[in-house]
């Protein structure tokens, strides 16, 4: 059995328009118990965001998306840290993780056309002073993120009732 | 004169009827937009790692006879779950036979002990396949009403007044399709009691025992002291492991049992799907190993659903015992004053909801419907608004 925290983040996970009472009743805890919970996590930061898992390939907006290795020159006292404050204040990156292996910094960058990721990559990113390099590698089709497949789907198979 | 194929059908065999669920299948198949609580199986699809395993069989060349038994790895990895989760002891050499789902399991034990005339008990409402199956074996059926202020559980009282010199068995369904119940240690041993003094065998079907939320969780008669050589325990990987259509059952009792169920077996089915038993195999390798994350993961949610279904039930003005057990509710609809027949069938043709009438599990089923929770979240919700509005306007 998993802490209520745990239910709970899994069950807004999936999806978080469920109620406080909906909540409650799943985890078998009152309102309140859930209410500060919820609380308490949106307050030190464990849930950031309630967001919906959105496939804008099918929507009418142009974009692009690339993940891009970094490398970079790791800075005294600060590390990789820095730098990456540095990277991720542009509003065209997604998402900054710090990777082990060939490279340092690996970004998910969107823009609305190529023209501008390409703009981006050129003059902004491989500018900054530590940047030793980068890969910019274009994202063709997201198939699964965040758990989520996104295309197809998986079809109840069952027969509509059985024993 | 014309050729009349019935003249030639056994009339004890063709006189069983068909399941009362059929009908409704028929009905709801027809009804766009319909949302489902009748389904009797998980809403998960069998996790990855299984299906893995089952398709790098194939990939191998895997495609050949197992032992009758079913792949000994197999039934050592059974005996050693049986132990693990329920502290039963098998011997996976010649008490523990793999079959083609629990249902097979159910027709293997009572086609080994039923004489013709022999009465087996069958605890009612409950899963429509026991009272066929103990006709097909030669035996008579004797239905036992259980009721909602037991909590749909058997009483030892109910038993004993139900034995005659015929009674051969009872069919213990625990946790119980339809109505979710359970039966606790502290009952059981009540039970036993009587099933040892009576010389009562019993064919207990688990299929459901991962699916236990009670804090004290699922308890096999065979571990009570004097029932292991007397019990037939009926287990599988449908409901646990989210693996119905892979048809993967098997059965613990004693050798002399098994041999005789094997015999059967061999000249019918002669092994169980290979591939499906790779699969359970895998099933059963990562549980080990994860503390079998996946079915604590179902479980957890099947848990959060049913106390939704519960409390909305209750809050329509239902009465609605707390099921501890399987993925169903069973509601009274009495106060309605309709048949639960036709109470299904009004709420699938103006509300397209469809629900399984208690009836379809026995007489005494009357006055309840089995609404499964195995759905998600969002159309479980949508369900229970139609089913509200439906009982505001009756």
């Amino acid at each position: 059995m998993q802490s209520l925290q745990m239910q709970l983040l899994h069950l807004l996970q999936e999806d978080c328009r469920l109620t406080l009472e909906q909540l409650a009743t799943m985890t078998g805890s009152s309102v309140e118990a859930v209410g500060s919970m919820i609380d308490e996590m949106e307050r030190t930061g464990v849930i950031l965001r309630y967001a919906p898992v959105i496939n804008w390939d099918k929507t009418a907006r142009e974009r692009v998306e690339a993940m891009i290795e970094v490398r970079v020159t790791p800075q005294r006292d600060q590390g990789f840290d820095a730098i990456a404050r540095r990277i991720y204040r542009f509003d065209e990156v997604k998402s900054v993780y710090l990777m082990s292996g060939a490279y340092d910094l690996l970004l998910l960058v969107e823009a609305h056309t190529l023209k501008e990721l390409a703009y981006f990559v050129s003059t902004k990113l491989s500018t900054l002073e530590h940047v030793t390099g980068t890969a910019t590698h274009f994202v063709l089709k997201r198939y699964k993120s965040d758990g989520v497949i996104f295309e197809g789907k998986e079809d109840d198979k069952r027969l509509v009732v059985t024993a | 004169m014309s050729f009349d194929p019935t003249r030639y059908l056994n009339p004890a065999i063709a006189a069983v009827p068909k399941s009362g669920i059929r009908k409704f299948f028929d009905v709801a198949a027809t009804m766009p937009g319909a949302i489902s609580l009748g389904v009797g199986e998980p809403d998960f699809v069998t996790p990855y790692h299984i299906r893995d395993a089952a398709i790098n069989s194939l990939l191998d060349g895997e495609t050949q006879y197992t032992s009758n038994w079913g792949l000994l790895s197999l039934r050592e990895e059974i005996a050693y779950y049986m132990e693990n989760r329920f502290g039963l002891n098998y011997d996976p050499k010649n008490e523990i036979l793999v079959t083609v789902g629990a249902s097979e399991g159910i027709d293997l034990s009572l086609r080994v002990i039923c004489n013709p005339g022999d009465e087996i008990l069958i605890p009612e409402p409950s899963y429509v396949s026991y009272a066929p199956g103990v006709v097909f074996a030669g035996g008579t059926p004797v239905p036992m009403p259980t009721y909602e202020e037991n909590a749909f559980a058997l009483t030892p009282e109910a038993v004993e007044a139900a034995i005659t010199p015929r009674t051969k068995a009872i069919i213990l369904p625990y946790p119980n399709n339809p109505t979710g119940a359970v039966v606790g240690k502290e009952q059981l041993q009540k039970l036993a009691e009587v099933f040892i003094r009576r010389d009562l065998i019993v064919i207990s079907d688990e299929i459901y025992a991962e699916l236990c939320y009670s804090p004290e969780g699922h308890t096999s008669i065979a571990a009570l002291p004097g029932m292991r050589e007397r019990t037939f325990v009926l287990n599988g990987f449908s409901k646990a492991f989210a693996m119905t259509g892979w048809r993967m059952g098997y059965i613990c009792a004693p050798a002399a049992f098994c041999d005789v169920m094997c015999k059967i077996h061999q000249y019918t089915i002669l092994c169980a799907p290979r591939q499906g038993q790779v699969a359970a195999e895998q099933a059963l390798k990562r549980g080990r190993e994860d503390g079998y994350a996946d079915v604590a993961r179902m479980r957890e949610s099947y848990d959060q659903r049913r106390r939704l279904m519960v409390k909305s039930f209750r809050e329509m003005g239902l009465s609605c015992f707390e099921p501890l057990g399987a993925f169903y509710v069973f509601p009274g609809i009495q106060k309605t004053g309709l048949s639960s027949e036709v109470f299904c069938e009004r709420l699938l043709r103006e509300h397209r909801v469809v629900c399984v009438p208690g009836t379809a599990f026995g007489a005494s089923g009357e006055g309840y419907i089995r609404c499964s929770y195995a759905t998600g979240i969002n159309q479980l919700s949508e369900a229970l608004e139609r089913m509200s509005t439906f009982l505001k306007h009756l």
